[in-house]
């Protein structure tokens, strides 16, 4: 399948100073997408796409201009287009990240780029996979602030330095691109993932929180943090950064601290 | 026919959607209603604050809140709504804190504060310190804590749920003063699986809407592809007016060509709009609050250095944003996603180079009219017993003619609470209405319809060209021209939406046809606006028109309630457009008289 030369996707004006001469190329893509619609057939296939698009175009660009131009079946989840709410989590050339925050101008286009649903969760239509499992692990380490004491008539006192102790992993947005990304978690479909772990250490190390112990608990079992391999796969991941491999070993080091 | 019998079903699962579950839960058989999955939502996108007079970090004080509120509306605030979100404010921040939400500190360990644009300190003197925030994902956070709070009470959720209709009866009944008329009662919603492409009804007591906005009617937008208005457009489809919808929120800072939201909070911590003269142009426009001015003026003079010339870049299209003078630990600790979206998405690196930025469609001041309980009312007077509705999607109105700076993110905690809490405490007292025969019918309809037809017309193409005459006709600058100018395209539109295609035929996540049905909510709510915006023959809050450039209070200071009616023929002008009949509603008033708005 081929389309003509339309309109970019999107079209900005950089300023000079960012854009050199100030002309930003259009290029040729050949997008393919693995496709599968078990109302169909049972077998998933590719399907190429042959594109042009513009120098600030990203994937979820390039998957908008097929759908709305070429083939409106071709179906993958998005909402808010610049990497906050989590929705567009996919394997782009064979690595999880946000379709909407990846650029094609940083891969290679010399050679198909291939798209494909995110990994270890059952695929329902193209790229859309069932997300249930996922939040089910979420929901399991008590993702939520537990404090036993006295409400307070204002607000709970914490510190600037207490407040940063756990501000990496406040950044989640629970779009499962690194539990979809470890090896442990395609192979052992009960392992917890890194995104369990990751909201369960946002509440260990908050201050105001005093169920840490009952999570710790949680994650000690044989389907918990042990299963990491620290292959990083994780980290690598994250869209927002996190250092989800190193919050993963906060949480081992505290369930061995805990035991001493 | 599958058949779900509720208490209180809650439409969209946002900021205002899982605050209102979180109180009905406890006290009511409760289903949350989402097309999405709850941490989706675009409350997530929000960014800088959330405001309350705590007076943590200096002196503050409700009462300073509500006036800024009122006056930063331009006067067409409802005031008793005001001051109940001013005063509910501090408790609805407290909520979040003890709820978990991660506020950045003071030193001394309280929830720090910062500024915010038109929040100020005894009714103007100076910007005031009212915005809580954490970083510049405090919306992420509201987001994250009250779904965490949600697992926490197990709230029931039917994820990728779309409701496409609202089942309402009408009974005879007869007012005070004798005159008969005819009483809405709300008996569920109709919803459609996307995953199994089933429908889906759901009986209930209460209804709440809670569904967001619809920014897609633009083209520039910080909204998600998502918000299309389609809560505002299944109420106006079965009767309930909507109010006030001309007025739309440009948000100064969206990044310039992708419409991707920069926080005023970084105007809040220092940064700067220059021209391409390098001049701070808006000390000639707010002399006092300067760069913290609102929205509305601040947008409209962006707009206005643009179209005199004084824009940057090849094209002279847009104004810079400079965070250059500021701490690059500052900028880090304070604004780290936006820096990061400018360098993602531009290639800009803020601690060096100004952000190229203009004016990006961000918010709806309209919408479903409520009292101050968010009860939902079928005219100016006549509540719909059972029926709510919180947030962007509702019109309370606290927004006036433009909503402040994080007054959305308090808008949601706030009524979003007291939705959750009167159709919880409604569904206890009341007995569920007998569903309409065939309650599905409407909505079979319009899928079958869709799925169906043999058209030729795709619906990106109409949705473009839909959003580039709004951006070009219905922005910032308006007048009787452009506005016409939509209207005619619109008609257009609408003939051609009949003749469209959906080539995916299937049940299973058919987005193809989710995305068709989108676009008929975006041309009616695109429609209710601009009929709105034609016939207000003033310049108020976010709506200006350059024909009619001052406010006039005589005339219009009234809120408009659009209400859809098929008996009105005739074409497109100010005093009647086909399809929808305008009516208008007096603006309540407590203590404060209009005043010039000044800053």
């Amino acid at each position: 399948m081929t389309t003509e030369m339309a309109e970019p996707a999107s079209k900005i004006e950089l300023p000079a100073s960012v854009a050199g001469d100030g002309e930003i190329p259009t290029f040729h893509i050949t997008l393919r997408v693995r496709r599968y619609d078990p109302e169909v057939s049972e077998e998933a296939r590719w399907d190429d796409y042959k594109l042009t698009m513009y120098g600030t175009d990203r994937v979820l660009d390039a998957l908008h201009k097929v759908k709305w131009e070429i083939d409106g079946s071709v179906s993958f989840r998005r909402s808010c287009a610049h990497g906050v709410c989590g929705s567009d989590a996919m394997r782009i050339n064979g690595r999880n990240r946000l379709a909407c925050k990846t650029l094609l101008k940083d891969l290679d286009t010399t050679k198909p780029i291939t798209v494909e649903p995110i990994k270890g969760l059952p695929v329902e239509k193209d790229l859309i996979v069932d997300m249930e499992p996922f939040f089910q692990s979420f929901r399991e380490v008590m993702p939520f602030l537990i404090n036993k004491g006295h409400e307070p008539t204002k607000e709970r006192l914490q510190s600037v330095e207490d407040r940063e102790r756990f501000d990496d992993t406040t950044k989640c947005i629970l779009c499962a691109a690194c539990t979809s990304s470890c090896p442990v978690f395609w192979t052992d479909g009960q392992y917890f993932g890194p995104a369990a772990i990751v909201n369960a250490h946002r509440f260990i190390f908050d201050s105001r929180d005093d169920a840490g112990d009952m999570r710790l608990e949680i994650l000690n079992d044989k389907e918990g943090v042990w299963r990491c391999r620290t292959t990083f796969n994780c980290s690598e991941a994250c869209p927002r950064g996190i250092q989800v491999t190193q919050a993963i070993a906060e949480v081992k080091q505290a369930i061995l601290a805990r035991k001493i | 026919m599958q058949v779900h019998k509720y208490d209180v079903v809650i439409v969209g699962a946002g900021g205002a959607g899982m605050r209102a579950a979180i109180e009905s839960g406890q006290r009511a058989r409760t289903a949350v209603l989402t097309k999405l999955y709850p941490t989706r939502s675009h409350t997530g996108a929000a960014q800088g604050g959330m405001c309350a007079a705590l007076a943590n970090v200096e002196e503050d004080n409700w009462e300073w809140h509500t006036f800024d509120t009122i006056k930063g509306g331009d006067y067409l605030v409802d005031q008793d709504a005001a001051e109940v979100m001013a005063k509910e404010a501090i408790d609805a921040v407290l909520d979040l804190e003890k709820m978990g939400l991660p506020f950045n500190r003071t030193p001394e360990g309280r929830i720090d504060q910062r500024r915010f644009g038109g929040h100020t300190r005894d009714h103007g003197k100076a910007p005031v310190r009212r915005a809580c925030y954490a970083a510049d994902r405090t919306g992420h956070m509201i987001l994250q804590t009250l779904y965490q709070n949600c697992v926490k009470h197990n709230v029931e959720f039917y994820n990728e749920y779309y409701v496409l209709d609202l089942l309402i009866v009408e009974e005879d009944a007869v007012r005070e003063d004798g005159t008969p008329y005819k009483q809405k009662r709300v008996a569920g919603v109709v919803s459609y699986d996307l995953a199994s492409g089933e429908l889906h009804v759901f009986q209930a007591k209460s209804v709440v809407f809670a569904s967001g906005g619809a920014g897609k009617v633009f083209k520039t937008t910080s909204n998600a592809h998502t918000l299309t208005g389609d809560g505002m457009g299944i109420a106006f489809r079965r009767g309930i007016p909507l109010e006030d919808m001309e007025f739309f929120q440009f948000h100064p800072t969206g990044l310039a060509g992708l419409g991707i939201l920069l926080t005023e909070g970084a105007r809040g911590e220092g940064a700067i709009l220059r021209n391409s003269e390098g001049e701070r142009f808006m000390e000639r426009y707010a002399p006092t609050i300067k760069d913290l001015a609102p929205r509305d003026i601040v947008a409209r003079a962006m707009a206005n250095e643009v179209r005199e010339g004084r824009g940057c870049g090849p094209d002279k299209d847009y104004v810079l944003l400079d965070l250059t003078h500021l701490e690059p630990a500052h900028i880090e600790a304070k604004l780290p996603d936006i820096t990061e979206f400018a360098r993602t998405y531009l290639g800009v690196e803020p601690f060096t180079d100004p952000v190229p930025v203009f004016p990006t469609a961000h918010y709806a001041m309209g919408g479903i009219p409520t009292n101050i309980t968010t009860e939902v009312l079928q005219d100016n007077d006549t509540i719909v017993p059972g029926l709510y509705a919180a947030g962007e999607v509702a019109c309370v109105s606290v927004h006036g003619s433009n909503r402040l700076g994080t007054n959305s993110l308090l808008d949601i905690n706030v009524f979003g609470k007291r939705a959750g809490i009167a159709a919880a405490e409604y569904s206890k007292t009341a007995d569920f209405v007998e569903l309409p025969e065939d309650p599905e019918a409407m909505t079979r309809g319009l899928l079958s319809g869709l799925l169906e037809g043999n058209g030729t017309e795709r619906v990106a193409q109409i949705r473009k060209e839909l959003q580039d005459t709004m951006d070009a006709n219905m922005q910032v600058f308006r007048t009787k021209e452009s506005l016409e100018q939509v209207l005619n395209d619109i008609e257009k539109f609408e003939e051609r939406y009949k003749n469209v295609t959906v080539q995916d035929k299937g049940k299973r996540f058919n987005l193809d046809l989710l995305e068709a049905v989108e676009l008929g909510f975006l041309l009616d709510m695109a429609k209710v606006m601009t009929v709105g915006a034609l016939h207000r023959e003033e310049s108020r809050g976010g709506h200006y028109r350059e024909d009619f450039p001052d406010r006039d209070d005589e005339k219009f200071m009234k809120h408009s309630m659009a209400y859809l009616d098929s008996s009105v023929t005739v074409g497109s002008s100010a005093e009647s457009v086909a399809g929808i009949r305008l009516e208008t509603k007096p603006v309540v008033f407590t203590r404060y008289e209009p005043m010039e708005r000044k800053y």
